[in-house]
C-alpha cells in the first residue's frame, strides 16, 4: 500500500468535468510533480487532496486512511499557495507560529520551533519584519516554512515558484528539493514549468484536460514520451507522421524514405498513420551508420543560441529541427544547402493516438 | 504650453515646478475661496464679538443646557445610526461577498444601494411618514391585522429612535458600498491557509479577518458618523423644528438668529467641524495603529 | 465543505423588506388621494403644479452647471497631479474629501457671511450671483464623489504614455486635455456627473439657506403643508435617483469590459 492512494478521482463543476478519473499512487517520502497546461485541472486535484473540494467521485487515502470526510485540518497536509497568502497583519515570527498556535503548544515550545524554521529557511534575522517588507522569494520561503512548522506528513505546492523571477526560482526550488529529501517529507508539487518538474521530481505526472497524459521519472517521460501530448509540452520534440510498413520489424516511411524503429511498433498495422518523435539534440548532421537512419534535407533556417546551434531542415514535406554545439573548428551548413541527417533507431520514437 | 515648460516638465520635480503649479492653481483657487475660507471665516467669527473684538464668550456659550442637549442627541443619533448602520451593512456586504448566494444578488444590491444611499433628504423623509407616521402603510398593517397600535407603545418617528430609523436607510447602503471592496481584498487563501493549519472560523476573524478588516470598518462607520451629524433635510422635513439637534438648530439660527447673538452661531458651527474634524484625527490616529503591518 | 446558506438569505431577505417597504409604503400612499380607490390622482395634482416644474427645471440646470462647472475643474486636476505632481497627491486628495467631514451647513453659514452685501465680493447681491454661489456650494459637495470617479479611470489608463504620444505629433495641451484625455476616460466623467446630478437634484440645506426656487426647498414645502402629494414626490425622486444609478452602471459596465483586455 502506498503512501497516499488516489482512485478514480472525478470532479465536475456543474456540467463540466474538469478532472477524469484520476488514479496515482506516492510512496512516502517521494517528491512527485503535477505538470501541465493552465486549466488542465493540477490545483483543483491538488485542492482535493487538501480538502478544499469535494470529489465527485473516486476515493483518496492518506497513510492507508480515509479521507474524504476528514476537513483539511484533520488529513494532516500542509499546503503552499501560489500567491504566498501570508497573513499581512502578522509577522513573520506570528505567520510561522500560527498553526503551533491554534495547537496550543506551549510559549517556549513555539519559540523553540519558530526559530528553527526560521534557521532552516535562512531567515534568522527577519522575523519581526511584517510580508510586505519582504521580496517575493522570502516570502515564498515563510510560507514554506509556516506550511512545515506543524510537521504534516503531506507537503502541497500549488506553482509555489510561478510568481518569482527566474533567478529566484531556479535557487529556490533547489532549497525545497533540498528541504524535501532533509525531512523527508512527501510532496506533490504544481507546476506548469517543465524544467522546474523535470530538476526536482522523483516522478511526474504530466495532465492534460483532466487526465494523466504519462506518470513516469522525469528520464523517462523527457526521453519515451508515451503521448503526442507529452512529447510537445515536455522539451521541445520534432513531431512528424510517417506511415507503418511492418510493425514486427519497426519500419515506416516519412516523406517517402525509410527509417526504422529500434523496437517492434505495438498495436499498429502496416498501412497505419502514425506520429513519430525525435528529439533536436538526437539528429546530427553527416552519413549515418548501420544502426542509425539517414534522410536528405535542405536548410531552411541557422540560428544561435548561444552554446548551441539550431538548424532546420527541411525533408519533402515535412521540417526537422537540430541541435548541434557551437564548434568554432567545424563550418556550419549555410541556408539553402543540401544536407543529411542521421539519428540512432532507439531516438526515433512511435507515439500512441491517432496521428 | 510654451515650449521651455515642456522640455523642462519632463523632469519629476525638477525646476519646472512654477509652471507644474501653475496646473492645479484653479482647484487650489475654487477650494481656498468656497471651502476653506468660508469655513475659516466662521472659525474666526467664533471668537469675536459683534464688534470684532476677540472673545471666548461665544464658546463659553456654547455650555448652556439646550445648546449641551442639541449636540448630545446629534451625536448620540449620528452614532447610533453609524455603528448600527456599520454592522448591518457589513453583515450584508458580507452575505453578497460570501455566503455564496446567487451571483445575480451582488451587482443587483450594490445597484439599489447606490440608488438608496442617495436616497436622502426630504423624499426619503416623506417615505418614512408615509410607511410609519400616524396614518403610514405599517403602522395601519399592524394594528389592522395584527391588532397592534405603534404609537400606543411610545414609538413615534419624529423622535430618536424615529430619527435613527430613517436615517439607516441610506447609512446602511453606503455602508454595504464602502466595505464590499475591503471585502473582497480577503483574500481566499487567507482563509484557506489558516484552515488547513487548524484555525476555527472564530480563529480566523478574531486573528486575521477583523485585524486585516479593521481600519475600512473604522473609516467606514467614521464616515457614516460625519454623513449623519452634518444631515438636515431629511431631520427638517420629517420633524420641521421640534427636535433638538444642532443642525436643526444651526438652520434656525442661520434663518432667524433664534439665538440672538451672530458670533454664537458661528461658534455653533465650529463645534460641529470640531467634532467631525476630532473623530478624523481619532481615526486616522487609530488606522495608523491598525496598519503598522502595511504601507 | 458545504457552508450554509440560510444565515445570508435572511440577511439578504430582511434587508430587502427594510428597504422595499417604504418604497411600497409611499407608493401606496401616493395612491391614496381619491377616496375609496386608488388611483394617480396625487401625481397628476403634482406633475401639473407650475412651482413643481419651476422648481424641477431651476435644478436641473443648476446640476448642469454643476456638472460643467465641477468637470473642468477635476479632470485637469487629477490629470495635471497623476502626469507632473505625483507629490500632491495626498494633499489634493485631502482637499477633495473635506466636505465629507465639514458639514454642507456649516459650508453653506460661511458663504453667507463670507459673500454677502458687505464682503468685498458680494455674489448674494443678485439673483444670478446667488445661482452661481450655488453651484460653487454643490460643485464643493461632488467633488469627492466626482474626483474619485475621475482619478480611478486615469489611473486605468496610461496617461502618461498618452500625453507623451500627442505631444511626441505636436498636440498642445488643450488638444492633448479635450482631444486625447477627456475621451478616454468618458465613462468615469459620466459616472461621475450622474452621481452628481443624483446629489444635486433634491438638495435641500444649500438651496434653501441661499433662498434659491430649487427643487428641494419646493419638496420640504409641499411636504409641510399637503398629505398625498409629498409621498408622489418622493416616488419622482425616487425614480430619478434610480436613473441616474442606472445610467452610472449602464456606463460603468462598458467602462470594465473596456479596460479588461
Ligand atoms: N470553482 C470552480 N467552478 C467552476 N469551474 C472551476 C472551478 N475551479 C476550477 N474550475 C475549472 O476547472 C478547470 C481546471 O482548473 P484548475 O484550477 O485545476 O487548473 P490548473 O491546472 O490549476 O490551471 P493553472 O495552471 O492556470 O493554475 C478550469 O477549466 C477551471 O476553469
Ligand atoms: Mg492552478
Amino acid at each position: 500500500m502506498s503512501f497516499i492512494d488516489i482512485h478514480g478521482l472525478k470532479k465536475s463543476f456543474g456540467p463540466v468535468t474538469v478532472v477524469h478519473d484520476f488514479h496515482l499512487a506516492v510512496e512516502r517520502g517521494e517528491f512527485v510533480s503535477f505538470l501541465g497546461p493552465s486549466g488542465c485541472g493540477k490545483t483543483t486535484i491538488l485542492r482535493m487532496i487538501a480538502g478544499f473540494e469535494t470529489a465527485t467521485a473516486g476515493s483518496i487515502a492518506i497513510d492507508g486512511k480515509q479521507v474524504a470526510h476528514l476537513p483539511p485540518a484533520k488529513r494532516d497536509v500542509g499546503m503552499v499557495f501560489q500567491a504566498y497568502a501570508l497573513f499581512p497583519n502578522m509577522t513573520v515570527a506570528q505567520n510561522i507560529a500560527f498553526g503551533l498556535r491554534v495547537a496550543k503548544k506551549s510559549a517556549a515550545e513555539i519559540r523553540t520551533r519558530v526559530g528553527e524554521m526560521l534557521d532552516l529557511i535562512k531567515l534568522p534575522d527577519l522575523g519581526d519584519r511584517y510580508p510586505y517588507q519582504l521580496s517575493g522569494g522570502q516570502q515564498q520561503r515563510v510560507a514554506l516554512a509556516r506550511a512545515i512548522a506543524v510537521k504534516p506528513q503531506v507537503l502541497l505546492l500549488d506553482e509555489p515558484l510561478s510568481a518569482l523571477d527566474a533567478k529566484i526560482r531556479v535557487s529556490l526550488r533547489e532549497e525545497i528539493r533540498a528541504l524535501q529529501k532533509d525531512l523527508g517529507i512527501t510532496t506533490i508539487f504544481v507546476t506548469h514549468d517543465q524544467e522546474e518538474a523535470l530538476s526536482m521530481s522523483d516522478r511526474i505526472v504530466v495532465l492534460n484536460e483532466g487526465r494523466a497524459e504519462q506518470v513516469g521519472s522525469p528520464f523517462e517521460v523527457y526521453n519515451f514520451p508515451r503521448t503526442r501530448f507529452v512529447a510537445s509540452f515536455v522539451g521541445t520534440l520534432n513531431l512528424m507522421t510517417a506511415v507503418v510498413v511492418d510493425a514486427a520489424a519497426g519500419r515506416l516511411t516519412l516523406d517517402g524514405r525509410d527509417v526504422a524503429t529500434a523496437k517492434p511498433i505495438v498495436g499498429r498495422r502496416a498501412g497505419d498513420t502514425v506520429t513519430v518523435a525525435l528529439r533536436p539534440e538526437a539528429v546530427n548532421l553527416g552519413d549515418g551508420t548501420a544502426r542509425s537512419d539517414t534522410l536528405p534535407g535542405v536548410v531552411e533556417d541557422v540560428a544561435f543560441l548561444g552554446a548551441v546551434v539550431r538548424i532546420r531542415v527541411r525533408l519533402d514535406a515535412q521540417t526537422v529541427t537540430l541541435d548541434t554545439f557551437n564548434q568554432p573548428s567545424v563550418a556550419l551548413p549555410k541556408q539553402g544547402e543540401a544536407v543529411k541527417l542521421t539519428f540512432a533507431r532507439e531516438d526515433l520514437l512511435v507515439l500512441d493516438g491517432d496521428a | 504650453m510654451s515650449e521651455p515648460s515642456t522640455a523642462t516638465a519632463h523632469r519629476p520635480g525638477g525646476s519646472g515646478l512654477p509652471w507644474a503649479w501653475f496646473g492645479v492653481a484653479p482647484f487650489f483657487l475654487f477650494a481656498v475661496l468656497f471651502l476653506i475660507l468660508p469655513t475659516a471665516f466662521l472659525i474666526v467669527g467664533a471668537f469675536q464679538t459683534a464688534d470684532g473684538e476677540f472673545t471666548l464668550a461665544n464658546i463659553r456659550d456654547l455650555t448652556h443646557p439646550s445648546i449641551v442637549a442639541a449636540y448630545r442627541i446629534s451625536i448620540e443619533i449620528s452614532a447610533a445610526s453609524a455603528i448600527g448602520g456599520a454592522i448591518v451593512g457589513a453583515l450584508l456586504a458580507y452575505a453578497a461577498v460570501g455566503g455564496g448566494l446567487p451571483s445575480w444578488i451582488r451587482p443587483t444590491l450594490m445597484t439599489f444601494s447606490g440608488v438608496a444611499s442617495n436616497f436622502a433628504g426630504v423624499p426619503l423623509a416623506f417615505a418614512f411618514l408615509a410607511t410609519l407616521g400616524r396614518t403610514g402603510l405599517v403602522t395601519w398593517a399592524l394594528s389592522n391585522w395584527l391588532g397592534f397600535n405603534l404609537y400606543a407603545t411610545g414609538f413615534n418617528l419624529l423622535s430618536f429612535l424615529g430619527l435613527t430609523l430613517t436615517y439607516l436607510y441610506f447609512q446602511i447602503p453606503l455602508m454595504v458600498l464602502i466595505l464590499t471592496p475591503a471585502l473582497d481584498g480577503l483574500k481566499k487563501e487567507w482563509r484557506e491557509a489558516s484552515q488547513i493549519l487548524g484555525a476555527s472560523t472564530f480563529q480566523y476573524w478574531r486573528w486575521i479577518g477583523l485585524p486585516v478588516l479593521w481600519p475600512s470598518l473604522l473609516g467606514a462607520t467614521l464616515l457614516l458618523f460625519a454623513n449623519a451629524f452634518g444631515a438636515v433635510a431629511t431631520a427638517y422635513a420629517l420633524t420641521g423644528s421640534s427636535l433638538n439637534i444642532v443642525t436643526i438648530l444651526l438652520y434656525a439660527q442661520i434663518r432667524g438668529d433664534v439665538l440672538h447673538n451672530q458670533n454664537l452661531g458661528y461658534a455653533l458651527a465650529l463645534g460641529m467641524i470640531l467634532i467631525t474634524g476630532v473623530s478624523n484625527v481619532a481615526y486616522i490616529w487609530l488606522r495608523g495603529r491598525a496598519e503598522r503591518w502595511s504601507r | 465543505m458545504k457552508k450554509s446558506t440560510f444565515g445570508p438569505w435572511l440577511a439578504m431577505i430582511l434587508g430587502a423588506a427594510y428597504f422595499l417597504i417604504p418604497l411600497i409604503g409611499t407608493l401606496e400612499f401616493s395612491m391614496r388621494m381619491k377616496r375609496g380607490e386608488y388611483s394617480f390622482e396625487a401625481y397628476k395634482v403634482v406633475l401639473g403644479d407650475p412651482r413643481f416644474q419651476e422648481s424641477f427645471s431651476y435644478s436641473v440646470v443648476l446640476a448642469l452647471v454643476t456638472i460643467a462647472i465641477g468637470v473642468l475643474l477635476v479632470v485637469p486636476t487629477a490629470y495635471w497631479v497623476q502626469l507632473r505632481l505625483p507629490k500632491l497627491r495626498p494633499v489634493v486628495e485631502f482637499v477633495t474629501l473635506l466636505p465629507l467631514v465639514i458639514p454642507a451647513i456649516v459650508i453653506v453659514f460661511g458663504y453667507l457671511r463670507m459673500y454677502n452685501s458687505q464682503s468685498w465680493l458680494p455674489l448674494t447681491d443678485s439673483r444670478r450671483g446667488t445661482d452661481l454661489l450655488l453651484a460653487f456650494g454643490y460643485v464643493t459637495l461632488a467633488l469627492p464623489y466626482m474626483y474619485r470617479s475621475v482619478d480611478t479611470g486615469l489611473r486605468a489608463i496610461d496617461v502618461r504614455t498618452l500625453t507623451e504620444a500627442a505631444e511626441s505629433l505636436g498636440a498642445g495641451w488643450a488638444t492633448i486635455l479635450f482631444k486625447v484625455i477627456f475621451p478616454n476616460i468618458r465613462s468615469a466623467i459620466l459616472s461621475g456627473a450622474f452621481l452628481t446630478f443624483a446629489i444635486v437634484i433634491g438638495e435641500f440645506t444649500f438651496a434653501a439657506l441661499l433662498d434659491r426656487p430649487a427643487f428641494g426647498p419646493y419638496l420640504q414645502l409641499v411636504g409641510a403643508n399637503r398629505a398625498y402629494e409629498p409621498a408622489a414626490l418622493a416616488i419622482i425622486a425616487f425614480v430619478v435617483t434610480w436613473a441616474c444609478m442606472g445610467l452610472i452602471q449602464v456606463f460603468g459596465a462598458a467602462r470594465g469590459t473596456g479596460s479588461k483586455s
